[in-house]
């Protein structure tokens, strides 16, 4: 199976190519089997490769295949080559199996847009490119996919594009992750100008060889790579596009938040890890990056009205919690998150979109509620959603990702009590704020503004639900902690590609502790928000009274000031200069300069040096023209004497001369 | 004999279609579309027989050369060759042709024989700088390139025409009397140096000079191309002719006639001047960087749809510039490559441009908006081509923009840090475009028809070549590399020397 590696790009990408160009010919029904049977497959040969690939290792746990040079200028050869280990097999996998469901699910979501084939061609380039990410053998390959993502975020965002706010909200994704990827790029610049390859696996032997831990080469080159992986990730400080990339159709938040997109920038640090830790100080704002971005998007999310911008601070919350992870070191355990994550994450908005849609485009959480009878598939599944999400103790997929990040925060050789609180209290806001829409949607009374549309969704909505909710809760017990079994399933399979975490403050009683905080961090949390939304809600509403506290909650709400802060600092300026220079100033120096020549000249030669000399011919032809006209005077006495005057003039010539 | 040919067919097919059009009316242009037509075959045959020839080491990189006396008395010859760079240059234009006489087919309606005769003449002009290598015949064939220009700016432009075409024409007619000068004086050092007279650029490779009148005469040449390329602060014809010229003038325009300077700066400024070109170097990557930044931005703040295209190709340009000045293997591939994709890309908005006011009389922005809704596939495409232009990997442009910022790093990595500045910036103006016309609501109610099945050939074709350029950019980096490792040994040693 090994060999078919390459259809699993090429295939989403084929569907792409077949919607792109004949998707206005086709039917409804061929446009959603082309577009889903190209994920399917590519879906079905991950898995089989997958098998294959536990089954019968090839020889050093890799895979390589190459389908041409891409660009080859003197030494420098990138190519269009795929590359599988433990890590891409892992990758491709979530990224193919979950997108597959999305996709299904989105052939009866979407039923009835106009843009059905552009929804689904964009859909499988999206899904194309971002198997060409995780799949690439070098960084410029990789960029290619990187690159395409960012686009296919831009496209599906603004995919409604006939309002300007989804046109804003596309542009703001693409244009903040370009800022990232601009940093991105100079690393590539960077590591081939010294290393002279961009293969990453060669890469991560010559920087081992080439740069001591800690040289100021290696700092810059991680730190560049971080900068493109904190925008993809939407991680502090360019995390400000996630929540408005909710403009796009519900589907498209699902894929962007689970599959693609936002795993990148934890795949690129997990990919070159090597790199990352030749430079402790880069690898420290990892950590720290995370850790902050982990609690100022949870104390956003739990300021927000709307389901679908819960559910995006929620994003980049946990992806905080992976960098946490990636930061201290404790690489399989950050992918770990990822693929639990991708699971939950998948199946929340997935949820979401059939609370919303039953509820004719409602997103308000405020104005739904008592939701759990009239849509119990949608509420069992968003349950079970939430649940992982708030990392429920041992049943949920959540729990044993999030409880792994949190104990090797504390443990490993990166890890210290501080970046573990921050783990830990980014815990309790997470069991707040998810439940508080689970409390507020799905119990209490029903405050619709309009009755739900409580039609049965159809099987192709119903079965994705169904399978992510299953992943969400069985997708973590392939590793649990040594107390429940010490299953180790998926670090030892990750191992191949990811050293495992160093452990270093070790100690028995230490991790039963932390465990059973976790547990009560979690458990603590939804019994709070049980009683702050729905048994008591009157007392938060009394603190909403005091006008410090609603001034906070605005603050997050607005997701801490950082849109205001870079609308003043960069685009208000960028857009008035824009403005004050669309005549081109320079063109106008040429223009002032000219006409200031000219009037000068004018000024200096108002009547034309020049035209004297026409003139001064033209009055001495004048003149000469009065005084030959003055000898024609008919009298014949003046002509004799002058007759006479000339003969004496021409004799007394001819004399003298 | 292939390469007089080359440009003969382009001086005959011009007249005949003039005169055609006197006998039957309307029959210019398919005169016009065999002469373009005929001179694509040719070229494409040409390349495909090159790719055999260039494996052979001893070649040197040329391709093939002709030589005949021209005026002996001065030492002008008729001397044209032919090497990688000005293979693929003259396949551009070749093509170009096709696609301008294409996007005309219907918008030239008045004097059209003229019009065919101007176009034709224009790429014949194009052709011959690509391909002489005798100083007096490359500014012979450079004039020759201004004026049918001028013509076709100031009889089928649109509503500032004449004062478009005369600034195109002052600007580079002044910039080539520097040039002129330099020539001349160029060729009488070397004459006084060696008492023989002649314009040949191989004989004038290696003339010597003190390096103060080094650096002077390749000002003069610099200036030229500087204008033409173009290069901030030169480049303020640009938006006027651009923007004023019929489509087909655009097309060949940002496509051949832009090239013609940065070929030039790569032909004759670095080689013939190496140590002063060296010196100067900082100062043109410098302009040209500003270039890809002052460009991107000002695009970004037009309002009219060609005016706009107009300035990102200063910005392209800026990177082939920055590519020529840096001068190592990946930053002069690129610069090929960037030149090129750019050819093909900004060509296609053009057509875009012209397709959408050839139904709608206008290029105001500001009128548009969800034409999406109207013409997908006008939408689709020129969804693809903003897209290219704002360097996205896959596509051609990103190939010449990142060879060219990765060379330019290891000379200088705080200007290629700037200079990627572009990244983000290009983001900023290719969306706006897609925004304000394909996108949004189509609150002026246009209804227009989607493209023909010409407008979908010439459209699609660009965007294959765009998507080759991309994924597979070896053909034309290969043919380019020998070609560029020719001067690249002529001048490397002295203009690293000249750099320090």
């Amino acid at each position: 199976m090994l060999p078919l590696l390459w259809l699993i790009p090429t295939l989403p990408l084929a569907g792409f190519l077949v919607l792109a160009l004949s998707g206005k010919y086709l039917g409804h029904r061929s446009i959603a089997v082309i577009g889903t049977s190209s994920v399917a497959l590519s879906a079905l040969i991950a898995i089989l490769i997958g098998i294959d690939f536990i089954a019968v290792p090839p020889p050093g746990f890799v895979f390589r295949q190459e389908a041409w040079i891409w660009i080859a200028v003197a030494g420098f050869s990138p190519g269009i080559g795929f590359y599988l280990d433990a890590l891409s097999l892992v990758m491709v996998l979530v990224v193919t199996i979950i997108s597959f469901l999305i996709h299904l699910y989105s052939t009866e979501f979407m039923t009835g847009d106009d843009g059905y084939a552009r929804f689904f061609a964009y859909m499988n380039l999206f899904v194309g490119s971002m198997c060409i990410l995780v799949l690439a053998d070098n960084l410029l390959f990789l960029y290619l996919g990187w690159e395409g993502v960012g686009l296919c975020s831009y496209l599906l965002i603004g995919f409604w594009y006939r309002d300007s706010g989804n046109g804003r909200a596309a542009r703001k994704a693409f244009i903040v992750t370009r800022i990232g990827d601009t940093a991105m790029a100079l690393g590539l610049f960077l590591l081939f100008t010294h290393l002279g390859t961009l293969d990453i696996q060669s890469l991560m032997q010559r920087v081992t060889q080439q740069w001591p831990e800690g040289s100021e080469l290696a700092i810059l080159a991680a730190a560049l790579l971080l900068g493109g992986a904190v925008g993809k990730s939407a991680q502090f400080p360019l995390q400000v596009w996630l929540p408005d990339a909710m403009a796009g159709p519900t589907p498209v938040s699902a894929l962007m938040h689970a599959a693609t997109m936002v795993t990148a920038g934890v795949y690129l640090i997990a990919r070159t890890h090597v790199l990352f830790s030749l430079a402790p100080p880069v690898q420290l704002a990892v950590a720290v990056i995370g850790a902050l971005t982990l609690l100022l998007a949870g104390f956003s999310a739990l300021a927000q009205k709307d389901i679908k911008r819960v559910l995006a601070y929620s994003t980049i919350s946990q992806i905080g919690y992976m960098f946490l992870a990636l930061g201290v070191g404790a690489w399989s355990a950050a992918i770990f998150h990822l693929m639990t994550h991708a699971f939950f994450k998948a199946l929340l908005f997935l949820s979401a979109g059939v609370v919303i849609m039953s509820l004719h485009e409602e997103h308000d959480i405020f104005r739904m509620g008592g939701l759990r009878k009239k849509l119990p598939v949608a509420f069992w599944t968003f349950l079970i959603g939430s649940a992982s999400l708030a990392a429920l103790p041992l049943v949920t997929a959540g729990f044993y990702s999030k409880d792994l990040i949190l104990w090797q925060a504390w443990s490993s050789a990166g890890g210290n009590p501080w970046l573990w609180a921050a783990g830990w209290g980014g815990a309790i806001l997470t069991g707040l704020y998810i439940f508080r829409v689970v409390f507020l949607v799905f119990f209490g009374e029903a405050r619709a503004a309009t009755p739900p549309d409580t039609r049965r969704p159809g099987l192709r909505i119903t079965i994705p639900l169904i399978v992510l909710a299953a992943f969400s809760i069985v997708g973590g017990w392939i590793e649990t902690p040594p107390f429940l079994g010490n299953l180790t399933l998926f670090s030892s399979f990750v191992q191949h590609a990811l050293p495992p975490a160093q452990v270093v403050h070790d100690g028995k009683n230490d991790e039963t502790i932390l465990e059973l905080l976790a547990m009560a961090a979690s458990l603590g949390s939804i019994a709070l928000a049980y009683l702050l939304f729905l048994r008591y809600p009157a007392f938060l509403h009394g603190l909403m009274l005091i006008p410090a506290l609603a001034r906070i909650r605005k603050f997050w709400h607005f997701g801490w000031g950082f849109d205001r802060f870079y609308e003043f600092l960069f685009v208000r300026p960028y857009l008035w200069l824009a403005y004050a220079d669309r005549n081109d100033v320079i063109d106008n120096i040429y223009k002032m300069a000219i006409s200031f020549t000219l009037r000068w000249l004018q000024k200096v030669d108002r009547h034309d040096v020049i035209d004297y000399i026409y003139s001064g011919l033209a009055e001495l032809c004048l003149f000469l023209y009065r005084a030959l006209s003055a000898t024609q005077s008919g009298q014949v006495r003046r002509y004799a004497a002058a007759i006479a005057a000339g003969s004496i003039g021409i004799i007394f010539i001819g004399i003298f001369a | 004999m292939i390469l007089p040919t080359l440009i003969f067919i382009l001086v005959a097919g011009g007249v005949l279609s003039w005169v055609v059009e006197r006998w039957h009316p309307g029959s210019a242009k398919w005169v016009a579309l065999a002469t373009a037509g005929i001179e694509l075959v040719l070229t494409i045959w040409l390349w495909l027989q090159s790719a055999s020839a260039m494996a052979l080491p001893a070649h040197g990189g040329w391709l093939a050369e002709i030589r005949a006396e021209w005026i002996p008395r001065f030492g002008v010859s008729f001397h044209l060759a032919m090497d990688g760079i000005s293979l693929i240059l003259v396949v551009l234009t070749a093509f170009l042709g096709v696609v301008s006489v294409a996007c005309s087919w219907t918008e030239i309606q008045e004097r059209a024989g003229f019009f065919y005769f101007n176009l034709l003449w224009t790429l014949a002009g194009a052709v011959g700088v690509f391909l002489a290598l005798d100083l007096f015949l490359f500014f012979f064939f450079w004039e020759l390139m201004l004026v049918p220009m001028y013509f076709m700016i100031a009889i089928w432009g649109h509503e500032k025409r004449q004062y478009a075409s005369i600034k195109f024409f002052i600007f580079t007619e002044g910039s080539g009397l520097f040039m002129l000068v330099a020539i001349l004086a160029l060729v009488f050092i070397h004459y006084g140096s060696t008492g023989v007279l002649t314009f040949d650029y191989f004989e004038l490779l290696n003339t010597a000079m003190s390096p103060s009148t080094e650096l002077w005469i390749m000002l003069g040449f610099f200036i030229a191309f500087a204008v033409k390329t173009p290069i901030v602060p030169f480049h303020t014809w640009l938006p006027d002719a651009h923007t004023e010229a019929p489509t087909a003038g655009s097309v060949i325009l940002a496509g051949v006639l832009l090239k013609t300077g940065a070929y030039g700066l790569l032909r004759f400024v670095v080689p013939l001047f190496p140590q002063a070109a060296g010196y100067f170097a900082p100062v043109a990557m410098a302009l040209g960087a500003i270039g890809i930044l002052y460009g991107a931005f000002l695009a970004f703040a037009q309002t009219d749809f060609k005016r706009l295209v107009a300035y990102t190709s200063v910005s392209h340009l800026g990177f082939a510039v920055v590519g020529i000045f840096a001068w190592n293997p990946w930053s002069l591939g690129g610069a090929v490559m960037q030149m090129i994709a750019h050819g093909i890309s900004t060509g296609a908005l053009f057509v875009i441009a012209g397709i959408l006011q050839e139904r709608t009389h206008t290029r105001d922005m500001r009128r548009f908006g969800g034409v999406w809704g109207v013409m997908p596939r006008l939408a689709a495409m020129g969804l693809f081509f903003a897209i290219a232009a704002l360097g996205l990997p896959g596509m051609g442009n990103f190939v010449g923009e990142f060879l060219v910022l990765m060379g330019l790093s290891r000379v200088n990595s705080v200007l290629a840090s700037v200079a990627a500045v572009a990244f983000v910036t290009s983001v900023v103006y290719g969306l706006a475009l897609v925004q304000k016309i394909f996108h949004g609501e189509n609150t002026h109610g246009w209804q227009l028809h989607d493209l023909s099945g010409r407008e979908m050939a010439t459209l699609y074709s660009m965007a294959a070549i765009t998507l080759w350029l991309g994924l597979y950019p070896q053909p034309v980096l290969d043919t380019a590399a020998l070609a560029i490792d020719g001067p690249r040994n002529i001048a490397t040693g002295q203009y690293h020397s000249g750099a320090e």
